[in-house]
């Protein structure tokens, strides 16, 4: 009954995915949080602290865009949803457009745009350096995220670059994590552990799986 | 595999599902991964300031007026924060670690009937019901600055009188070196009590020095009136040249002691918070610097953030405690 019912879902699903409109309403509805701050500090509506409140709500859209990017391609393998692999580059560079603002909101609300203590600050304090180095190792990615940039590159180095996501992931978890530390208030840091952690280890199964695969096929073949 | 796309996940706030959870679950760290923390997480993920904005609405408070001061330092010359900001943007731990938090969940303290336990090292202990103390003295209207650890600022016109006045009262014996705060820790009114923030009660404390000085004060009201209940009503301390967290909400237990008291945050991270945390710009926050503050409702986001005074701006009426200690050490 199951299979008979999700069938049609699936190819549903990638039609509507495959839809010429999906991608600009996909791109539209990420740029939403941003309108989203943008609009409460424009208008006021941020709170006591509009600067805290801007500076954490542009982090922590870094961190779901990094799951929502890092669910594509185990969402699109569990359930055949091949559309979803043209959505994945754009997810991906807006993990990245939000870490840039939460930067900027950091460098220009906390720090004054104050280039010398910034470069004293970043350094001092480690949970903003690995908040930087995860922004920083994902500049590459963001920088090589347009068709003629994988031609150039050629697809396995390509990907083998790009797997440096995982790494920003990490980086990023960590600095949520130190930030967090001072209250010991990970209730919410768990969430995002939680998820990259099913994400993250579906690709270490996967890669195991592989090797035990490869090596079979090896020992068959002897 | 069957999709469930409702379940566990259909949380809308925040606040109707982690209080339970976490005082259901005290130390069922599972439990309150899956229930509490993933509610206040997926809350957070559809929009958590939202929620924050919407609030309860505040309720009347009795009115609590207050003569003028003539304690030196009393009258900050400081625009006064607006109520609406610092009655909204708390932090009381007890209630939440959201700012809004407090203000959401605040509502279920019961602040009467009310005692205060003074003992330890005094030669008069005593309970207080909170009439005996609201008649103690009589109450003044006094404006501090309020500087807070994390970095931001407000201004406060507090009601209430000199903790003198009660210290007086019990007369602290030769080996009161130290007076101990005690908080409420009420686990069916306060959500929070039980989580793993911080070890509860909350513990606060002062130099007996720090503690007679006329600054140091009792508090029971702001803008004239009663304090809310996320403001710590019906009593706390205030004390204007240390940082927020010195100064307890929501006061059961004052305890006079020969050792220096174990404080909640130097329990919590010895390495970030110090017994004395007096408002000091030159001695940096592992993890931020206190060089610069942000005053809330006054300085525009893209202001830059003014210089942090020394003990707040206090320096001439509390310098005189700490001459010969070294701040650095004893931050």
């Amino acid at each position: 009954m199951a299979l008979a019912a999700r069938l049609p879902t699936k190819h549903t699903m990638n039609k509507l995915l495959l839809h010429p409109a999906a991608k600009p309403l996909l791109f539209a509805l990420a740029l939403l949080p941003f309108a989203h701050l943008l609009w409460g500090a424009v208008q006021n509506t941020l709170g006591a602290n509009p600067a805290e409140a801007l500076i954490r709500g542009t982090g922590d859209w870094v961190l779901r865009f990094l799951c929502i990017t890092l669910a594509v391609t185990p969402l699109r393998e569990a359930f055949s949803l091949t559309g979803l692999a043209r959505m994945r580059r754009m997810l991906g560079n807006f993990a990245f457009f939000y870490g840039l603002l939460h930067f900027l909101s950091y460098a220009w609300l906390d720090m004054g745009l104050d280039l010398p203590a910034i470069a004293a600050d970043i350094p001092k304090r480690p949970f903003v350096l690995v908040g930087t180095l995860a922004l920083l190792l994902m500049a590459p990615l963001a920088a090589t995220s347009f068709n003629r940039a994988i031609k150039a590159l050629g697809a396995a180095r390509w990907k083998r670059l790009h797997k440096a996501v995982y790494g920003t992931a990490l980086l990023g978890l960590l600095h949520f994590f130190w930030m967090r530390a001072g209250k010991n208030d990970f209730g919410e840091w768990a969430i995002y552990a939680l998820v990259m952690a099913v994400l993250l280890g579906w690709r270490v199964r996967g890669a195991l799986l592989r090797r035990r695969s490869a090596s079979g096929s090896r020992a068959a073949a002897t | 595999m069957h999709h469930r796309p409702d379940r566990g996940f259909d949380h809308a706030i925040p606040s109707e599902i982690t209080p339970r959870a976490v005082y259901e679950g005290r130390r069922d760290w599972l439990r309150r991964l899956s229930a509490g923390a993933l509610g206040a997480g997926l809350a957070g993920w559809a929009g958590r300031e939202a929620l924050a904005q919407a609030g309860p609405k505040a309720a009347a408070l009795a009115a609590l007026p207050g003569g003028k001061s003539a304690v030196a330092g009393a009258n900050v010359m400081d625009a006064v924060t607006p109520k609406a900001l610092s009655t909204t943007y708390n932090n009381f731990y007890e209630f939440g670690t959201d700012k809004a938090d407090p203000a959401r969940n605040a509502g279920t303290l019961k602040t009467r009937p009310w005692t205060v336990v003074v003992e330890g090292a005094v030669a008069k202990p005593r309970t207080y019901g909170i009439d005996d103390l609201l008649k103690l003295a009589p109450m003044e209207e006094r404006i501090y600055r309020l500087r807070c650890v994390e970095g931001w600022s407000m201004v406060v016109p507090w009601v209430g009188w000199s903790l003198a006045e009660l210290i007086k009262q019990v007369e602290p014996t030769g080996n009161a070196k130290f007076v101990e705060f005690h908080t409420l820790a009420d686990a069916k009114t306060m959500p929070f009590v039980g989580s793993r923030v911080l070890e509860w009660p909350y513990v606060e404390g002062l130099r007996m020095d720090e503690a007679m000085h006329p600054l140091t004060m009792m508090v029971f009201g702001l803008y004239g009136e009663v304090l809310p209940n996320q403001n710590g009503a019906p009593l706390r301390l205030a004390v204007p040249w240390k940082y927020g967290f010195k100064s307890g909400k929501s006061i059961v237990k004052i305890r006079f002691t020969e050792q220096q008291p174990k404080t909640a945050w130097v329990k919590a991270a010895a390495q970030e918070y110090g017994f004395y945390s007096n408002v000091n710009p030159k001695v940096d926050h592992p993890r931020w610097s206190q060089a610069t503050e942000r005053r809330l409702g006054e300085d525009g986001i893209f202001a830059k953030k003014r210089p942090t005074l020394m003990f707040n701006g206090y320096e001439s009426q509390v310098g005189q405690l700490y001459a010969g200690l070294d701040l650095a050490k004893n931050f």
